[in-house]
Order: structure tokens, then sequence, then C-alpha cells
């Protein structure tokens, strides 16, 4: 589709308030070979339980339907693992259903939870994601992760599916960062500060203290890309739990506004056909007839540089919700760094910076809890959970991980999940001696961004102090 | 371990029906795996050695035809559909805009004449059953009058944005899959191309 209709265009709307009630997040590692898949699900929805000081099983007498979050079954050789993890959870006879949308698995899947409260179908839906990539070895596990890629006409060639991403990380480098050392200096810039976050998050995968150098001298991938640039390949779990309002006050004395919404765009990047660009509430008509005079190559839209089904989230999501200007209107966000690059290009399809101006949202410092420019409180700090770079990627969990650290920011208990010693001890990790809280001090808004591959799934999630919210219902 | 000719599997359809004969997985047993350091049973391995079976359907033309050193693509000639006289590369079968069957061209000549890289990347990493050279040199190709952007590799040479390049074909011994289909620099010579591809 390269045109859109009006009813193509309508701004979704929820038929009642939906509130995010509680959540939680497992370990998250690169490997767990003596611990099955549901033990890590079981964590996740105790932590939600223990979130809001009730056992699990109290907490399970809320729940009305389940929707699971767990893309690669192949990985596993098990179809059906929902009904399998929906077991152990003790949730039969519930309704549950599995989605699966890459790496947008766990953002769609909490997308389902909403829409299943907003409709009155369920007072109370139960979002909850995990993956496992550690069960084959590393080539076949290439191989599978390709299988995400059009079967007939990608997979064949390489097997392998940062080739089929990386060209266009390549588009992005040459057309909007001009291949300039100041531009590859800011894209590593991005892992520095997220493998740096990852430090104080006792969930995080790869803590770590690095330079820009250092990302710069990381093995190659595919040039620009370097390991350092990359995202991790996780196991774990996470989950949300979505409620309407009488329900949500029943369970906590602070629910969270939830709202989502999500875009898609063609499989194979070979597929994608130029359009005008679908303009969010702070950009105005005209505002990109120079964009290919000031950028030579950036003639066309989405063309290899934009992830269009991002744009169209938050196109529908901001709108729904009542958001203007991220910047102003949100305090924190969690995004969608699968690579250091394809971080900075969301900035842009996400309306934090215009299109060809994503590098300034981390040269401004804006996008730190800390500016480092100044010392001061960044405008608004971006993956304070380490990301997908630092953090985890265990790909259907992912999107749920990031919505619970959003909440956790909002509900100013950030601390109560990353600090504790017991905590750091009980997953087997060091707890820095620097240890720094990230909380985003006075958070009342913020949003995460759940994203598939080469753009072929994405969820925005935005979620609200409910004192706080910018469009009366 | 290859298989031998008379392990591997083969399919023909036959009355309209997938007909398979030959071997189609060898069973292996599962293996237990143990922790070294406590010596406690962690898991078990399964192999799992299986063939797909799978059908081309409207695009069987387009992967037929590369062994026979043209490049197909598909045209929407609905004269009431708004993006009538789009042409696709990659080949759709049908219009995606319409939904009516597309009209199967031969854009061969458009190829030699009008491929450019749009963009590229150059990795020396591969999953499991990979068949191309390493590095592998992704590309992908703009065509004049076509409105997509087509994935493939490129067989000689260093890509670059805007390099000219020609299509080149695996006509001598077809495998019938896209590594049929690669490009080279325009002005390379066929004694450059890789074995079995010709112009
Ligand atoms: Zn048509």
């Amino acid at each position: 589709m390269i045109k859109f209709s009006d009813k193509q265009l309508k701004i979704p709307n929820l038929m009642k308030p939906v509130y995010l009630a509680t959540v939680g997040m497992s370990k998250f590692g690169r490997a767990f070979p003596e611990t099955r898949t549901e033990e890590l699900c079981i964590q996740a929805l105790t932590d939600a339980a223990d979130f809001v000081n009730m056992t699990p099983a109290e907490l399970k007498q809320y729940i009305h339907t389940c929707y699971y979050g767990h893309f690669a079954d192949h990985f596993g050789d098990q179809l059906l693992g929902e009904a399998v993890i929906h077991d152990r959870l003790g949730l039969d006879p519930l309704g549950n259903i599995g989605v699966k949308t890459g790496g947008a698995t766990g953002g769609s899947a909490m997308w389902e939870a909403v829409k299943a409260v907003a409709s009155g179908y369920s007072d109370c839906a139960l979002a909850l994601g995990w993956e496992r990539m550690d069960e084959v070895p590393t080539d076949e596990g290439n191989h599978l992760i390709s299988a995400a890629a059009d079967k007939d006409w990608e997979t064949p060639l390489g097997h392998i599916y940062t080739g089929y991403y990386a060209v266009m990380a390549q588009r992005y480098w040459k057309v909007f960062g001009k291949e300039e050392d100041s531009f590859r200096r800011t894209m590593a810039e991005v892992s520095v500060k997220n493998h740096g976050y990852a430090r104080m998050n006792p969930h995080a995968q790869a803590p770590m203290k690095i330079t820009v150098d250092d990302v710069i001298k990381s093995p190659i991938v595919a040039d620009p890309l370097r390991v350092l640039d990359c995202c991790l390949m996780s196991v774990g779990s996470a989950c949300g739990i979505v409620c309407d309002e009488k329900t949500a006050y029943e369970i906590t004395d602070n629910p969270l506004r939830i709202y989502i919404a999500a875009g898609s765009h063609t499989l194979r990047v070979a597929d994608r056909r130029d359009m005008t660009i679908p303009l969010l509430p702070n950009e105005t008509p005209n505002q990109y007839d120079n964009l290919g005079k000031e950028f030579p190559g950036a003639d066309r839209y989405p063309g290899f540089t934009g992830f269009l089904a991002a744009r169209m989230a938050a196109y529908y999501a901001y709108r729904m919700a009542g958001v203007n200007d991220p910047t102003e209107d949100l305090d924190v966000v969690e995004l969608h760094d699968a690579f250091t690059i394809s971080d900075i290009q969301t900035y842009e399809d996400i309306g934090i910076r215009p299109y060809g101006q994503g590098r300034d949202y981390i040269e401004s410092g804006d996008a730190y809890v800390i500016n480092p420019n100044n010392n001061k409180p960044g405008a608004l700090p971006s993956n304070p959970s380490g990301g997908l770079i630092g953090c985890m990627h265990a790909v259907g969990a992912t999107g749920l991980m990031q919505i619970a650290e959003i909440g956790y920011h909002i509900w100013n208990r950030w601390d109560d999940i990353h600090e504790p010693q017991a905590k750091w001890d009980a997953f087997g990790r060091e707890k820095p001696s620097d240890w720094t809280s990230l909380q985003v001090n006075g958070a009342k808004r913020g949003l995460a961004i759940s994203h598939a591959g080469v753009g072929s799934h994405v969820t925005c999630t935005i979620l609200m102090d409910p004192n706080k919210i910018l469009k009366e219902d | 371990m290859p298989k031998t000719e008379e392990e591997k599997g083969f399919v023909d359809v036959v009355n309209g029906r997938y007909k398979p004969k030959g071997k189609f997985h060898i069973s292996e047993a599962n293996q237990p795996i143990f922790n070294k350091d406590t010596g406690k049973l962690a898991g078990v391995t399964n192999p799992r050695d299986m063939t797909y079976i799978h059908s081309y359907g409207g695009e069987a033309v387009f992967f037929e035809s590369l062994g026979k050193g043209k490049l197909m693509a598909t045209r929407c000639d609905n004269d009431n559909c708004e993006t009538k006289g789009s042409i696709y590369q990659p080949f759709r079968i049908f219009c995606p805009d319409c939904l009516r069957r597309a009209t199967v061209i031969d854009m061969t000549e458009i190829a030699q004449k009008t491929a450019k890289i749009h963009s590229f990347i150059v990795t020396h990493r591969s999953g499991a059953f990979n068949s191309l050279p390493k590095p592998i040199k992704f590309i992908n190709i703009e065509f004049e009058g076509v409105v997509t952007i087509l994935m493939s590799v490129l067989a000689v040479g260093d890509p670059a944005i805007g390099k000219r390049i020609v299509p080149i074909f695996n006509t001598k011994a077809p495998t019938y899959t896209i590594t049929d289909l690669r490009f080279v620099p325009e002005g390379t010579l066929e004694s450059e191309l890789p074995e079995g591809f010709t112009f």
C-alpha cells in the first residue's frame, strides 16, 4: 500500500481506559543450560506478583485471558509452546493465544492484551513473553533466524539475517551519516551509553564500561557495523498485567494508563515502494521538501533509511494518547536498539528528531539520564535499562521488558528493582561499586518501541501516570 | 558427511500430488548432556535431519527462467488499478494494490542496461546451509522503471552505491533458487564469472 484511505488512518480508539497494574522480569542471559523456559516464565510472573505485594496465586485470581509472546518456536522443536507455559503457570482453562511478530513479539502480545481489556472481553489480561535461542549450535541458529526473512528470495542468500538488515544501515550511513567519523562516533556513543546503563541493572546480560574507541575497534560484523554496535541474543521472560480501572485499583493503588498501537511494513525490504512521509503531530507539511537536497540520496521514502512501521505505530499512538511532541510530552523512552544505527533511525521515525537529524538526539545529550554536556537531567532519557545492546534481546520478552522498565520509572520504583544487593546475589552478578540510580526523577509519561527485524512489525506503547494524561477520555 | 546418491531425497509431481522417492532423513540417536563441573544431567540432544518440500507456485516461471539466462518480472496491466504499469522485482504473482494477476514480463534487457547498486553490505558471516562464497557481498539493485529494489549478491569486484552492474545467471548447472541470479560490474569479462554462470 502506498496511499492510505481515511478509514485506514483512523486513530485507534480504546472503548474504555486500560491500566497497567504490574510487571515482572526474569534474569536475562545468553544461555541457561540448566533451566527450562517455564522456570524463567514463572520467575517473571512471580516478580510481577511481588511488585504488588501479592502471592502468585493471589495475582492469578484476577487474570481472565492470556497473550503469550514467543517468536521462534522452531528453535525449540516445540509447537504450542504457549500451551506448555500456560499449563505450567497453572492458568488452564483460561483462554490463551500465542503472538508471533519477530522482534516486536513482546509489544504485539501487549497490543492484544490491551485490546482484550478495552473491548470489555476481559477485565484483566496477562501479556507474557519469552525466548530461548541457546539450544541450537550458533550457525544453525543463524539459519533459523534467517528463516524470518523470505524463504525463497532472501534466506538462500547466506542464511544470515544481519546481511538483509545491514544494507539499510549502509544506506543510512552513506546518505544521512555522510560517512563522517563524527557520525561513526555518535553511533558508538549509543553502545557506550547502553552498555554503561546495563551496569546498573542486575537483570542485564552485557554490562560494560567501554569507550567509543572500544566500539569502533570491536570485531567487524558487516561494515559499518561492529560487534559492539549489535544487540544481544538472550534467554529470558518478561510480563505485564493490564486491567480495566476497577480491577487495576484492586491490584494496586497506582496503576498506569496504557495506550498502544501497531504498524507494519514489507517483510522483504526489496518490496518497499515510494510514498509521501506520513507526518507526526510535531511535523509540518512541506517540512521534508528539501530532504533530498540536504541529504543527496534521501529522495525516496521510506526507501532503505526509514522504518515506515515505526512511523505508523507512532502516528496512531501519539494521536491516541494526545502526544504532540515526544521530547516535550514524555519523560523516558525504551527504544529497540537492535543496532546503534537503527536506534538513530528510530529517533526520526518516531519524531524525537526530524528525518535526517537523529544523531542530534545523542549529540545534544538529550538521550541520557544525565546529559554529559551539562551534567543536568537529559531531556528524554533513552534505554536506562541498557536496551537490547546492554540488557537483553530475548525476542518474545523484549517488548515487555521495555514496558516494565518504563513502568518502573513512572512508578518511581526503578531503584526497588535494580538496587537490592539480594537480587544481584541471587542472579550471581556483581553489583558495581559505583552503582548509580538511573531513576528518571519525576517521570510521568514514557514510551516503548517494539520492532521486528527490517521493520515488518512495530508497536508503540505509551504509559502515563493517570493524573498526567494528555487527552480527556 | 554428505549423503550418497541413493540417500538423497527427490520429489516429483505426479497426478497432482507430490511423489517423494529416495531417503529423506537419517535417524540418529540422541545424546545426553552433562554438566562437566557437577557431573549431573542437564538435558539431551534431539538430532533432526529434515527435508522440506516446497511449491514455488506462480513464481516457478521466475526461478526456471534464471537457468535460461532470463530475468522475469511482473507488471500490473489492470486498467482500473491506480498503480497500473508498476513493474515489480521481486516478481509478484498478484498486484499488491488491485490483487489482479500481474503480467509476466522479461526484464533481462532492462537489468542489463540500467541495473545500479542502491545499497550493499560485505560480511564474512553466514548461517548453516550457506552455499555462497565468502565474504558475501549483498547488494540491492535499482532498475529504471521498476518500483522496487531487488536484493542479490555481487559475484565479482567490490560494491559501491551507484555502481553499474549487470545480471549473470547459473545456466550450466541451475539450482533453481535465487542463488542462480547474481550480478557483476558492467564490463566484467565472461572468464571472470563464477563457475556455471553466463551473462
Ligand atoms: Zn494493480
